[in-house]
């Protein structure tokens, strides 16, 4: 019991880790709270079920092409509606919301939700560790994970594009002066957090379906996880996912399942009302209260 | 004979601002008209319609009170994603005093709205510091939580919610109610925000670090505020209780936060009668788009980004403007 929730625990972090990291990256980037978050990852993994299941596609083909689409409507929804309202926070966070609700609505409204709604996992294969089942699947998310992080790491400090990203990030105006194109930056960065979006659904919707309400439950998932490991953080991404991930397994199992939802919402709230830049944010006390 | 074009305003306003000394009908009619005219129509408009188009009149005035509340936080530079959690808590006050002690209405609807707003502002108290886009956070994130708690504990009926609440004793008495409330809340806040304690909150949206600079406890006055609009809120959700007769998980429901913000986007969101024409616009048009059933919330989803994007003024401020800019032909004196 207790060493199937650890592991189980383990791979519930690392599906936090993969839900929360591209809202991160837009954020810790261009300051974007990308309300649509949610949206990107069910829009992209209804495309890659009508591309497989309508036009008959192999799996990696329709994976690729969706996750290729998510990033493009990334970068339109930051050409034609972000870029006009950038700066002000409020009308970012409501126009991407709008965006988000108008998807999920629809999707909603065109009545895609049922067990067939699904994609395929990779290997249909389990193995015993330590008495409990674990399924090749959830192996895969724990391995995709590490590597997207450390692949993450990587390109923010050795390519030329994730240096331009890290220093828009750290002053917009330093990084004009350079040479860096900010307005091009922060639509390859939206446009990234999108993709990543696109990839975590590519990985953990074949453990469950595609349903248009998991869209609400992602964004705040990732919200949580960024509010508690500090906006922008990657490092507080990694943290926040693991304390996250096995408080809710633990409560899962150990309180009830009601309670999951409520573990993370409330760790939200205690972390916003004491240290509202999270565990690893920067300090910025003036700009986030007073 | 030579005309010119003389705008109507500009004369009235030199005389009506600080000393009043309109000289005649028609320059009060110009004052009073735009003021006049919604009220009288909200009025006797009931007198008119159907039973069908009062319950839309009655959802109007609710969500126009919403509307009202969120922009009285945002003028006091807090913006509110979570509306639901004041309309719900509320409501659920008016549903338990009724249900379980058996309260008629004429004293649970004002015992919830002063006891919801008070409960509302000892939530939100501790994270009234907060700024900007984390204030917002902490509210979208209450009443989903409130929603979970009710479902993992099954207190006040659970999933299941409690029904059969006293009604309001007739359909007009229900409109007359909500609609007198809305109409003095609008007039009544529109002139708190002309005074010098609308200065105050307003000028907390603008630079809150210079209002403390000028010894003012803005901590307080946020609370205030915060007050003001969650007992608005709050009056809508007990008034809704008693409508529909139920009270459950839905008053939490998202609609609740998204309907008085599209409102007060769409309307005009600097102003307070802006988000109330939002709702005026917006309740009968998802009434008459009723057929559409699902597609309704996606219309409200792409008309917050192109009024966002487009108007992000609003539509009040334009009327008002093009109002203010009526011209009138005269006579030029040779």
């Amino acid at each position: 019991m207790f060493a199937g929730t650890l592991i189980f625990a383990l791979i519930n972090s690392f599906i936090l880790i993969l839900l929360a990291i591209g809202f991160n990256l837009t954020f810790g980037i261009s300051g974007v709270a990308n309300f649509a978050y949610g949206a990107l990852y069910i829009m992209s993994a209804y495309m890659s079920w009508t591309l497989l299941n309508l036009l008959h596609l192999p799996f990696w083909a329709s994976a690729a092409i969706s996750i290729v689409f998510t990033m493009i409507a990334g970068a339109v929804m930051y050409r034609f509606v972000l870029l006009r309202v950038r700066g002000q926070a409020l009308s970012e966070v409501i126009a991407t919301f709008g965006i988000g609700l108008s998807i999920l609505e629809l999707f909603r409204y065109m009545g895609l939700v049922g067990f067939e709604y699904t994609l395929p996992v990779f290997w249909n294969e389990s193995f015993m560790i330590a008495g409990v089942y674990v399924d090749i699947q959830r192996i895969a998310v724990v391995v995709i994970g590490l590597m997207l992080v450390v692949g993450l790491w990587l390109f923010t400090h050795f390519t030329s594009t994730g240096l331009a990203f890290r220093g828009i990030a750290q002053d917009e105006r330093t990084a004009l002066t350079f040479g860096i194109d900010s307005d091009r930056m922060a639509t390859l960065s939206v446009s990234f957090g999108a993709g990543l979006a696109a990839i975590a659904a590519t990985i953990i919707i074949p453990l469950g379906s595609i349903a248009p309400n998991e869209g609400y439950d992602v964004l705040i998932k990732a919200l949580a996880i960024c509010i508690i490991g500090g906006l922008g953080s990657t490092g507080g991404v990694i943290v926040a996912g693991f304390i996250i991930g096995f408080a809710e397994r633990f409560t899962d199992t150990y309180i009830g399942s009601h309670w999951t939802m409520i573990v993370s919402l409330a760790a939200i709230l205690l972390v916003l009302a004491i240290k509202p830049s999270g565990l690893f944010g920067h300090q910025k006390e003036l700009e986030e209260r007073i | 004979m030579k005309k010119r074009r003389e705008r109507i305003d500009r004369g009235i306003k030199a005389r009506s601002e600080d000393v009043y000394a309109l000289s005649s009908w028609r320059e009060m009619l110009y004052l009073a008209g735009p003021r006049l005219l919604p009220a009288a129509a909200f009025l006797l408009l009931p007198l008119f319609l159907g039973v069908y188009w009062q319950k839309v009149m009655i959802s109007v005035a609710v969500f126009a009170l919403l509307a009202i509340s969120w922009n009285m936080l945002a003028q006091t530079g807090m913006i509110s994603l979570g509306q639901a959690l004041f309309f719900g808590m509320g409501a659920y006050v008016s549903g338990i005093l009724n249900f379980y002690l058996g309260i008629p209405p004429w004293l649970t609807i004002p015992a919830a709205t002063v006891l919801g707003g008070t409960l509302c502002t000892l939530i939100l108290m501790p994270v009234l510091r907060l700024r900007g886009i984390y204030f917002s956070m902490v509210t979208l994130i209450i009443p989903l939580m409130l929603v979970r708690i009710i479902e993992a504990t099954k207190i006040f009926g659970g999933t299941e919610g409690l029904s059969g609440m006293t009604p309001l004793p007739s359909g007009l008495t229900e409109v007359y109610l909500v609609t007198g409330v809305f109409l003095g809340v609008l007039f009544g806040l529109r002139r708190l925000m002309e005074t010098d304690y609308g200065l105050v909150l307003k000028g907390i949206r603008d630079n809150d670090r210079s209002v403390t600079n000028a010894g003012i406890d803005i901590f307080w006055f946020k609370t205030q505020a915060l007050f003001i609009a969650s007992t608005i809120g709050a009056f809508a959700g007990a008034f809704m209780t008693h409508v529909y007769m139920f009270v459950g998980m839905p008053v939490f429901a998202l609609d609740y936060s998204i309907l008085p913000i599209a409102a007060a986007v769409v309307g005009g969101s600097g102003t307070l009668a802006g988000a109330a024409l939002g709702a005026v616009m917006l309740v009968p048009l998802s009434e008459a788009l009723r057929g559409i059933g699902g597609l309704r919330i996606v219309m409200y989803g792409l008309f917050l980004v192109v009024f966002i994007v487009a108007i992000p003024e609003g539509l009040f401020d334009y009327i008002q403007r093009k109002y203010h800019q009526m011209e009138r032909w005269v006579e030029i004196d040779q």
